[in-house]
């Protein structure tokens, strides 16, 4: 289990962003995360996934620290796909970073062969966005927080993505926490739903 | 397939016309190595060739560029003494990168480390250039080789500053923290992601050092710290022509400070259009 307690965070000393926030994540459990621009959501998913130290509370993984070397089991998936890879790296090389996902995989999440050899400036950002997805799924990771995923693609390619991310988690029993501004999509997706505001989390 | 090249190259390409300007200040410079690094080998030993029979001559038809009070001709020394530079020049740069990039990754690796070579950097910076040239070069028995690891030690603080602060902001980039978070290792990350980014710097960072190790290397000669005088170094003939100059022999000093001023400018123009192209 992920498990947050009493996570409080500031980047100013006269703005607290997130205050004494608990939260756990279970293997396989999909937790939905909403609220304003700038209310800390994204911060509060980098705090989970080790990005970001807390200035009081901590975060554990089955009731021990993130590990600081190796395979992360909790990975962060950014809003924007093209800052999350190198721009010298061929795509197929990112890709291939961590683990070498089957053919079978990539085309369940709509990775094709062809985009492999092209540079990351030739894909447009939700085909990276699928690259980076895939990439972060490597053998051995047990969460992910996915930070606005899905916001720069088109409805179907969408509805594809979660789709292939849900038939992963399920059989994997990964436990996911979406961040995003589209509470429609949030109260499809998960089960469970938090409204961060004012430094404070709301069980929807 | 075509191959589509990343938006950074394509972005940073320059206009028609500065691109001109850099390719002929490329080929000028290409021009000028090739000519510098065989002269060695095309001059033979006629920068020591003395002529008593024409000393202190004036440039003419017969003597390009004067003669020096040994009856030397002014133009061939001048050339070994540009080639000679170059080398130390090319070879102390290259050393003081080696030490500004190792220095700069070094620390990336630990806070502590950052500290140290920040430490370090303010350090060297504090001190004047040239006196601890002096006492490295002295301390060191003068010669080629003392002056060549003089200018490579007190030159790369600067570079380093500017490699160390590119690799901090680049450490923070997502993709460099993904890389860590799916298990790299910080050599994997340094030498993967971060170096890489670094080698357009490196260069155009070399070829601004190299006109100034060219030039500390001369002082450091004419000062009497550096190498040997039987050498046709640029700052042996320096020293050399303050003897003469208030005699009126002029070209004894301006040609081969003509010859430094070139070559120096020359580099230097060639840098910064190469770092506007990078």
């Amino acid at each position: 289990m992920l498990e947050a307690r009493q996570l409080s965070f500031q980047f100013s000393p006269d703005m607290a962003l997130i205050q004494s926030v608990s939260l756990s994540l279970d293997a396989g459990q999909w937790i939905g995360l909403c609220g304003d621009s700038g209310a800390g959501k994204s911060t509060l998913g980098k705090l989970l996934a080790g990005y970001l130290t807390p200035q009081a509370g901590d975060v554990t993984l089955d009731g021990e620290a993130l590990p600081k070397n190796g395979l992360q089991p909790v990975q962060w998936l950014p809003q924007s796909p093209e800052l999350a890879v190198n721009p010298r790296w061929r795509v197929g090389k990112i890709l291939h970073e961590a683990w070498k996902p089957s053919e079978a995989q990539c085309q369940a999440f709509g990775v094709q062969q062809g985009w492999l050899t092209r540079f990351p400036q030739a894909l447009s950002g939700g085909e990276l966005q699928r690259v980076c997805v895939l990439r972060a799924l490597a053998p051995g990771v047990r969460f992910l927080v996915a930070d606005e995923i899905s916001t720069m693609l088109d409805p179907i390619t969408q509805v594809e993505l979660w789709q292939a991310l849900k038939q992963e988690a399920e059989k994997r029993q990964l436990g996911v926490l979406v961040i995003s501004h589209d509470s429609a999509l949030i109260e499809r997706l998960c089960p469970q739903r938090y409204h961060l505001s004012e430094g404070k989390l709301k069980l929807n | 397939m075509s191959q589509v090249k990343p938006l950074h190259y394509q972005s940073t390409r320059l206009p028609a016309q500065p691109r001109l300007m850099a390719i002929l200040n490329l080929s000028i410079a290409a021009l000028l190595v090739v000519g510098l690094v065989t002269s060695q080998w095309l001059l033979g030993d006629l920068p020591q060739q003395m002529q008593f029979d024409a000393r202190l001559v004036p440039p003419s038809s017969h003597h390009w560029l004067g003669t020096d009070a040994l009856g030397r001709e002014l133009w061939a020394r001048t050339l070994a003494g540009l080639g000679l530079s170059f080398w130390v020049g090319s070879l102390a740069a290259m050393l003081s990168t080696l030490i500004a990039l190792s220095l700069a990754a070094l620390a990336t690796l630990s806070r502590r480390l950052d500290t140290l070579v920040s430490l370090l950097i303010d350090t060297l910076l504090s001190v004047p250039h040239l006196i601890l040239l002096m006492l490295i070069a002295f301390a060191l028995g003068g010669g080629t080789q003392a002056v060549i690891i003089a200018v490579a030690v007190t030159h790369w603080p600067s570079l380093a500053r500017v490699l160390r602060a590119e690799l901090l902001q680049l450490r923070q980039a997502h993709y460099v923290r993904i890389s860590r978070a799916l298990g790299k290792s910080r050599w994997f990350v340094l030498q993967a992601h971060l170096l890489p980014h670094l080698l357009p710097h490196c260069l155009v960072g070399a070829l601004l050092l190299f006109p100034h190790a060219i030039l500390h290397e001369a002082a450091l000669t004419f000062l009497g710290f550096g190498l040997s005088p039987s050498q046709p170094a640029i700052g042996v003939l320096l020293a050399d022509a303050m003897r003469y100059l208030s005699g009126g022999y002029w070209w004894l000093g301006v040609f081969p400070g003509l010859g430094l001023l070139l070559m120096v400018l020359g580099f230097e123009r060639l840098a910064s259009h190469l770092r506007r192209a990078l």
